[in-house]
């Protein structure tokens, strides 16, 4: 249910307005929606297909570092979206998926052989997949019921897994690019940060073991 | 050396010589008009007049506006739709090219006059881009072999080097946060790679003077080659007797080599070039064709590079 984030439970945090988890879905959706549509009309430029592999590509990392940003956020700036977490990466896990169809369907024809051949030889094509596994088991353990059946512990020890998919990902955005463009390096740097910032904090705490756990 | 023309052209297809002056006088009083009357802003969308090329291939000429709005023209930043939106800023006039080293005849040619004094042929080229996509561009242009002779090359001379403007103030792709690229972009060919007639300097496509993004006033065309060798925005040629410096093998020598001749049999260490997706053809469900030795051109090709291990000297 939608609530007031003045209520007792939300007491620290912004009094951000809570969305249902719904409304995350859809808004999230949209870029996935507009793409094909634009796609299919025409729109995406000269080379279409490609325009849409990479962007769906970088949709999926964009959510990626959005569930990684979620824990930061609450901690240094006591702003909670917890409550979305789950709806976001689902959403990296989605168009990871479709990123993934996209290249098997529409960039290789299917073609097996030039496929099993990519992921074999091209090391961006190897760490892409492995990516795309490594989300696959978290993404079917993003519910309650999981959650409860492997408990909190061992699932929170699963998660972790999104640490090695942030890295996989944008090491192979930085590989499938001629030289050193800004942008890839950009998002290197924005998950580089995210994850440098837990291993800070970590440290941190060993260093100072009477500080509350968060 | 043996330069083979395609065998399926006939001679009746060839223009008559009577034609191919009279358009040349022509074509002259046309593009002076033209320069004209564009002189304050550039050479832009200047009409061009050229005669038709037994080179030319008859495949389906990509459009107009995917040719000129997708491109690689890293001065002005690494996304394809960057040259066209940012390279505005790159002032085509005046224009020099210099030609010097090993010429008996070192010149400097206002870009103007080089155009009015040279016999432009249209020439449809296949273009294969090293990232595994290709296009079909009506270039206008002319033989690279024609200034060569003009200059006189001594007997020293064995490379041919080409240098793209510096200009980082018309050029914003040139400050990035890293260095793509060293600058000014720089090229190379080997000798008898410049004068085979397959090449060609472009001043022009689809009829009119290069738009900006596709490297105006003045850019080299080397369509067995991959896209990259076709530098753009030329102002200086330099004849020099050791294998010149090229802007992507400084970058990453293992995957950009000197000679960069399209091979679908040597892979790009970290991608194929067995196959390419032809731009224009299919939209989102495009399918890949096989990409071509020499990019099709190996009758005209093959034999410059009789007795290399391409897979060496990629």
């Amino acid at each position: 249910m939608a609530g007031r984030a003045s209520a007792p439970g939300a007491a620290k945090g912004f009094a951000l307005p809570q969305v249902p988890k719904i409304l995350v879905y859809i808004v999230g959706f949209i870029p996935a929606v507009w793409l094909f549509y634009a796609g299919i009309t025409d729109q995406l430029g000269a080379d279409p297909m490609r325009y849409l592999e990479q962007a769906l590509g970088l949709w999926a990392l964009r959510f990626l570092i959005a569930t990684l940003a979620i824990t930061p956020l609450r901690q240094l700036f006591n702003l909670n979206l917890l409550r979305y977490r789950r709806a976001i990466g689902l959403l990296a896990f989605y168009y990871a998926a479709l990123h993934l169809i996209t290249y098997l369907v529409l960039d290789q024809g299917l073609d097996m052989a030039a496929i099993v051949a990519d992921i074999v030889k091209r090391p961006y094509i190897t760490i892409g997949m492995a990516t795309f596994v490594i989300l696959v088991p978290l993404a079917v353990t993003s519910n309650n019921a999981a959650i409860r059946r492997m408990g909190g512990q061992a699932w929170a020890r699963l998660h972790r897994l999104v640490y090695v998919a942030a890295v996989g990902a944008v090491l192979h955005f930085i590989l499938v690019v001629k030289s050193w463009p800004t942008e890839p390096l950009v998002y290197a740097a924005i998950v580089a940060v995210l994850l440098g910032y837990r291993l800070v904090r970590s440290q941190v705490k060993k260093g100072s073991p009477r500080r509350r756990p968060a | 050396m043996l330069i083979r023309r395609p065998s399926d052209i006939l001679p009746s297809e060839i223009t008559p010589r009577e034609v191919y002056f009279n358009r040349r006088q022509w074509m002259a009083g046309a593009a002076g008009l033209a320069l004209a009357a564009t002189l304050p802003r550039g050479l832009e969308a200047a009409p061009l007049s050229a005669a038709k090329s037994p080179f030319s291939t008859d495949e389906k000429l990509t459009s107009r506006e995917d040719v000129t709005s997708y491109n690689n023209f890293y001065e002005f930043g690494t996304g394809k739709d960057d040259p066209v939106a940012k390279a505005k800023s790159l002032k085509t006039l005046p224009w020099t090219v210099k030609i010097d080293g090993m010429v008996g005849k070192p010149a400097e040619f206002a870009i103007e006059d080089l155009i009015k004094s040279s016999a432009l042929e249209e020439r449809i080229y296949r273009m294969r881009c090293v990232e595994g996509w290709s296009m079909v561009i009506p270039w206008v242009g002319f033989p690279l072999a024609d200034i060569i002779k003009r200059v006189e090359p001594l007997g020293s001379a064995k490379y041919v080097a080409f240098e793209t403007a510096y200009r980082p103030e018309e050029m914003p792709g040139m400050d990035s946060l890293f260095p793509v690229l060293e600058w000014p972009y720089v090229e190379g060919l080997r000798l008898d790679e410049a004068m085979n007639p397959l090449t060609i300097l472009s001043v022009g496509l689809y009829g009119e003077t290069l738009p900006n993004q596709n490297g105006a006033p003045i850019r080299l065309v080397v369509p067995w080659k991959y896209g990259f060798k076709g530098i753009k925005s030329i102002t200086r040629i330099s004849f020099v007797d050791k294998q010149p410096a090229t802007a992507w093998n400084k970058q990453a020598p293992s995957e950009y080599g000197f000679y960069a001749n399209v091979n679908p049999s040597v892979d790009h260490p970290r991608w194929s070039q067995a196959t390419e997706r032809r731009i224009g053809e299919g939209g989102l469900f495009v399918k890949r064709r096989p990409t071509l030795m020499f990019n099709g051109y190996a009758e005209q090709v093959a034999s410059l590079y009789t007795g290399m291990d391409l897979r060496k000297l990629y």
